[in-house]
């Protein structure tokens, strides 16, 4: 074959490729609107300081919301990783006051979170339950194990656990902190293993249509508890850094959490139905969460229950924008 | 449009790249194939014709080892084979791609040609690297898109190019085309035809599975046609009349036919009554080509054409299950919006679907509420039918059509499709209608149930209804018409009288004569 | 006795009587009902009561579950009736009069039904998935709540209210007659007329029911439109029980037990055929089990673990590959054999003339 067909790019070409990133680039613009409008009507709010505790007080959100990606941009969803998040913090507790190692107990921790997600992948895939409901009698469990091994707020008190919580350090005007630190540390991995590896393309391909996928020849099989076992092992390590933050398990933490981390990822652009979103913009959505408490605290006068007002219409102003967009496509 | 090439070059070597004899393949109830002999040759584009039901897609998918071969072999390059699955017959030189692009459209161009198969460095993907391959692989076909555009940015043409493209990355001997066409204009289908033709030169064997006769004849060099599940022969394109290999499709022996029994004693309706239906330019755009089709009581209209001609989407358009974007239905003479099944269904018109199973079964109720869903629906939920009333209808239903088991509390899911079949029939009669539209009604029922069904339709239209009745199986359309409208490649073509008409005029009409360039017929745009 | 073992309520029930059996065996005289003041005392009688509003709720969320949809407000919206009808008993001149109580409860479940519309529109109209859209409304519902009480929880005296959550009517607790008569009513009126068949078709096959001429749309708002009405019900029986409308704790996890509950009856959460008995005993099992565990002396730390349990049992005897096991087993025919165009388990279908459409 000696000519080629030169195919012209469609003239919407350009925005057509726009509009994968619209939700995402919506996000940033919400999110740089808020910035302007809470520095201009407060003073010490675009402060290093404020900043810093954005980033310090969500540390496990973002981490749970990286983990929750994963599995929303295959098509499904996690309901449990609030409880699994709670169940983590509370084996670290338990454990610590049993007297173990830290090395022993960190581990630990994240472990539970991550076989309690390859349990879900499996109902999931080998079994064909609906990730809503497999998901949820997973929150169950968690939830119940977290009542019978911690009835009550157990403090952590040992040594080498507290000091890494209590880490920090300063970068310029920043504060960094350890929990922060590892949960940019969870960004980074979560995003390069999304588009650096034949693992994150088939998390988008399954999305994108999981018999196409399969007949292209991807290990989909695979790939779909993968997912779910990274969003377990999320939850853990985001029970982890709750733990840091708090000093404690307690049981009843992380009620609703997975709704704010579905909140967050899809104010940041990801698609309830799968195969369109990122990672950067699900840290977007949690830092935009964690903005409204703050100009609602620096408002003083408006109530917190404020915080899920906005938030719900937030959410629904981003849910019929990706409904008008998908709509528009087919 | 299209135009026709010559035959293959002579650098077509004859042993065959593919060679499958006597092959049968076999499901529980039905014999898919019956002994099917098939020759692929390397460096020539061979079409798969047949009907629905031929048992193309059966070749096709016990070639790739989808289904298992009950008796006879396999043998590719000569050595006699049998593939576990497409994947196995893939990493062979043997790819498929199906009319549904099984892409992702999420993915980059790139992506969707070169993932599985993508150059990674230390476990991560080289983007640049994907790029030029997947350039390289594009340029092979004669393609230039830029890869790192998504392939949703792209047309279903393109992406079908892109399809293609995958297939062929790696050793490939075989190409499989299921269907690519039917969703592709005039242009494309050109675009298309010149990446076949770029490849066979290269020494690919292309297997084409096409419903389109102009484009059979304009790009394949052999072609094979399958009845039935049987073979009934392999032809070299340049050698078969058009007129002829429809006939083979669709038609038994020209001898039989003509001695058909017409069970035409149907009374001729009233000359001077005002259509019952009127429809004017009615049409949808990417469905059917604006049409007009006047229906009367007492008339059974046939729908004739080959798959994809449109008749599924005329019947559609008719009965408010799709809506139109151009033209106007007048009902008794009077200007009506069939805008929902729902509204049709109020107007006395209905619609069998011939997806039977996603379309009309629903499975998991029992055979009674199967068959007075419809009545029901139309009644409003607070009006429920009365018991009595609702079980003397469904013994009525039962008796008449010969529903097995006679059980009324038989979950739909338990009965054999024929039945199913009976049973959505029964859903419809229910409701009184006045317009009854049949699409496919006796598809995949055994010979003694299409007789009665049959019957049933003469007897309706006997009594005063006005049938539209699509079958692909053309001795029905005849035998069962007053009138027969046919068509090709969604457009309406013709209309004609059944009573004189011979299985050959049908024939010849739904062909519309391979070669002839007609130019109001050759724009398949729609 | 297969039939028996086969009938959908048999597993439901048997784990009823286990219960009850138990208990019975805990505590000597747990069954026994009494008469005093002119009513029925006796942990039976309690169970009722304390059943009263998640059988509401579970009541809405077999309907929603049964179009393939889902309900996660309801939690919420219960929280909004108790602060509305307590805020405004609070507000009014003459918080201990009947009419008071009377015009908050209306008020309560105008306001409700408005929010169950809200939701219905969003999934019914705009498509939206309901896992999400009533997300939305979970999420914003409670600051609502919390807006009107002023984030303090409100508490009223008020009689004629209270009645409601705690009083006898006809020698049986009010709840319970109340939310007993509302399933009996719904009950009712999907059975006998045709609205149970048209709402099952719906949810087993959309694009059938649609050709079929049944007002999918309409149904899917309208069963969305109950569960927020019949939520709001139960808002105000929780709040007539505790005389407090608390905002942030009110109907806290009830439609996960709810959810359970369906699922114990026997609906399959992927939609279709429902079964309002089913869930009748399902509320009933879960009622009975958080008393048990008092009685027992079991933690009830334990009963989130044991419900855990049973969902995920229930939900993998549910699952597509147990099914499929079960229907192999007891099928006789073999399957049908695959239309030309059927897709084996990998490929795709080989078009048929409606996927022809461009």
């Amino acid at each position: 074959m000696t000519t080629t067909i030169p195919i012209t790019p469609p003239t919407g070409s350009r925005v057509r490729l726009d509009r994968r990133y619209l939700p995402v680039v919506g996000t940033f613009v919400v999110l740089a609107l808020m910035l302007i409008i809470g520095g201009t009507r407060y003073e010490n709010f675009l402060t290093p300081a404020v900043i810093s505790n954005l980033f310090i007080n969500n540390a496990h959100l973002i981490v749970l919301a990286v983990g929750m990606t994963f599995v929303i941009l295959t098509g499904g969803i996690d309901l449990s990783v609030g409880a699994v998040l709670a169940l983590s913090a509370v084996v670290c507790a338990a454990l610590f006051q049993a007297g173990w190692p830290a090395a022993v107990v960190i581990p630990v921790a994240v472990l539970a979170g991550t076989v309690i997600g390859l349990a879900h992948g499996v109902m999931i895939h080998v079994f064909g339950v609906q990730p809503f409901v497999a998901t949820l009698a997973g929150m169950f469990f968690a939830r119940g194990l977290c009542f019978l091994i911690a009835p009550e707020s157990i403090a952590i008190n040992e040594g080498s656990f507290v000091a890494l919580a209590g880490w920090s350090a300063p970068l310029g005007g920043f504060r960094v902190t350890s929990s922060v630190l590892i949960a940019l540390a969870i960004v980074a991995v979560g995003f390069v293993s999304l588009h650096y590896t034949r693992f994150g393309r088939t998390v988008y391909a399954i999305g994108g249509g999981e018999q196409s996928a399969l007949l292209m020849g991807l290990p989909v099989a695979r790939t779909k508890v993968l997912a779910y076992v990274v969003s377990g092992t999320c939850a853990g390590l985001g029970g982890l850094l709750f733990a840091m933050f708090s000093r404690s398990g307690y049981a009843l933490t992380g009620v609703a959490m997975e709704l704010d981390a579905i909140a967050a990822v899809v104010i940041g652009g990801t698609l309830l139905t799968g195969g369109t979103g990122f990672v950067l913009g699900s840290v977007l959505g949690v830092l935009v969460l964690g903005l409204i408490q703050t100009i609602i605290t620096f408002e003083g006068t408006l109530s917190s229950w404020w915080t899920r007002i906005v938030i719900g219409i937030l959410l629904l102003v981003f849910v019929v924008l990706q409904r008008v967009l998908t709509y528009r496509r087919t | 449009m299209t135009t026709q090439t010559p035959p293959g070059p002579t650098t077509a070597v004859d042993t065959p790249v593919v060679e499958l004899t006597g092959i049968t393949v076999e499901f529980p109830a039905v014999r898919a194939l019956d002994g099917v002999d098939f020759r692929l040759r390397a460096g020539e584009i061979h079409a798969l014709m047949g009907e629905n039901g031929a048992g193309k897609s059966t070749l096709i998918k016990a070639l790739t080892g989808v289904h298992p071969i009950a008796s006879g072999s396999v043998r590719v390059g000569g050595e006699e084979m049998r593939f576990s699955g497409p994947g196995d017959a893939r990493a062979h030189g043997i790819s498929t791609v199906y009319q549904e692009i099984n892409l992702c459209e999420n993915l980059t161009v790139a992506e969707n040609i070169m993932l599985g198969a993508e150059p990674r460095r230390a476990g991560a993907i080289g983007w640049a690297a994907m790029r030029r391959q997947a350039s390289a692989h594009l340029r092979r076909m004669g393609l230039d898109l830029d890869p790192a555009s998504s392939l949703g940015s792209h047309s279903l043409a393109i992406q079908q190019l892109v399809a293609i493209c995958r297939a062929t990355v790696g050793e490939c001997r075989v190409l499989i085309l299921d269907e690519p066409t039917s969703s592709l204009d005039a242009d494309e289908v050109e675009r298309l035809f010149r990446v076949m033709r770029g490849l066979r030169d290269e020494g690919v064997a292309i297997l084409f599975v096409s419903h389109f006769i102009d484009q059979v004849y304009a790009v394949s060099d052999r072609m094979t046609v399958l009845r039935n599940g049987r073979l009934v022969g392999e032809y070299r394109t340049a050698e078969l009349p058009a007129n002829d290999l429809v006939a083979h499709m669709i038609g038994r022996s020209m001898d039989v036919l003509e001695a058909v029994e017409r069970v035409h004693e149907h009374t001729e309706r009233d000359a001077a009554a005002p259509p019952l239906l009127q429809v004017v330019g009615l049409g949808r755009k990417g469905s059917v080509r604006p049409f007009d089709l006047d229906l009367y009581e007492g008339e059974v209209v046939g729908l004739a054409g080959l798959l994809g001609s449109g008749r599924t989407e005329v019947a559609r358009l008719l009965t408010g299950a799709d809506r139109p974007d151009a033209g106007y239905a007048n009902l008794r003479g009077r200007r009506t919006r069939l805008r929902s099944p729902r509204a049709a269904m109020d107007h006395g018109i209905v619609y069998t679907s011939e997806d039977r199973k996603g379309e009309g079964v629903v499975e998991g109720l029992t055979v009674r509420d199967n068959i007075v869903l419809a009545l029901q629906a139309g009644r409003g939920w607070m009006r429920p039918l009365p018991r009595r009333q609702v079980d003397e209808l469904v013994s009525r239903y039962i008796d008449q059509l010969g529903i097995r088991p006679a059980d009324p509390d038989a979950l739909l899911r338990n009965l054999s499709g024929g039945n199913q079949q009976k049973v959505l029939l029964a859903r419809w009669l229910a409701t009184a209608p006045k317009l009854l539209v049949l699409d496919e009604p006796t598809r995949g029922i055994d010979v003694g149930a299409k007789a009665e069904i049959q019957k049933l339709v003469a007897d309706l239209a006997a009594d005063g209804m006005s049938v539209v009745f699509i079958s692909a199986e053309l001795e029905e359309v005849l035998r069962l018409s007053h009138r027969i409208a046919v068509m090709r490649d969604r457009q309406m073509v013709a209309e004609i009288d059944a009573d004189g008409a011979t299985m050959d005029e049908v024939v010849a009409l739904i062909a519309g004569g391979g070669g002839q360039k007609d130019a109001s017929q050759k724009d398949v745009a729609v | 006795m297969s039939k028996l073992l086969r009938h959908h309520l048999f597993w439901p029930l048997t784990a009823l009587v286990v219960l009850l059996a138990a208990n019975a065996l805990a505590r000597p005289g747990f069954l026994s009902i009494g008469l005093r003041d002119g009513h029925l005392v006796g942990a039976p009688v309690e169970i009722l009561r304390t059943s009263a509003p998640l059988l509401l709720i579970a009541l809405g969320m077999t309907l929603v579950i049964a179009t393939r949809g889902i309900d996660l407000s309801v939690g919420a919206v219960v929280a909004v009736s108790g602060a509305v009808a307590l805020s405004h008993i609070a507000s009014s001149p003459d918080p201990t009069s009947p009419t008071t109580a009377f015009t908050a409860v209306g008020i309560a479940l105008a306001l409700c039904l408005v929010l169950g519309v809200w939701n219905g529109f969003l999934v019914s109209v705009l498509g939206i998935q309901p896992i999400i859209a009533t997300l939305i409304l979970m999420t914003a519902g409670r600051g609502v709540a919390m807006l009107i009480t002023g984030g303090m929880i409100t508490t009223v005296t008020s009689p004629p209210y209270k009645s409601l959550g705690s009083g006898f009517t006809l020698g049986l607790p009010t709840a319970a007659v109340i939310a007993f008569g509302v399933f009996a009513l719904v009950a009712l009126v999907v059975r006998r007329t045709a609205l149970g068949m048209l709402l099952e078709a719906t949810g087993i096959n959309p694009a059938a029911s649609r050709l079929s001429g049944v007002r999918s749309r309409t149904l899917t708002w309208t069963v969305y439109a109950a569960s927020g009405l019949f939520a709001g019900v139960a808002g105000v029986l929780i709040s007539a029980d505790t005389m407090a409308a608390d905002a942030n704790n009110a109907g806290l996890f009830i439609e996960l037990d709810a959810i359970l509950a369906v699922v114990i009856g026997g609906t399959a959460l992927s939609g279709g055929k429902f079964n309002l008995s089913g869930t009748l005993v399902g509320v009933l099992v879960i009622a009975t089990l958080e008393r048990t565990v008092t009685v027992l002396g079991i933690s009830p730390l334990v009963t989130p673990l044991f419900m855990a349990l049973v969902v995920i049992a229930v939900t993998l005897l549910q699952s597509p590959a147990m099914r499929a096991r079960l229907t192999a087993a007891t099928r006789r025919r073999p399957p049908a054999p695959p239309a030309d165009g059927a897709a084996p388990a990998l490929q795709a279908d080989a078009p048929t003339e409606t996927e022809v459409k461009a």
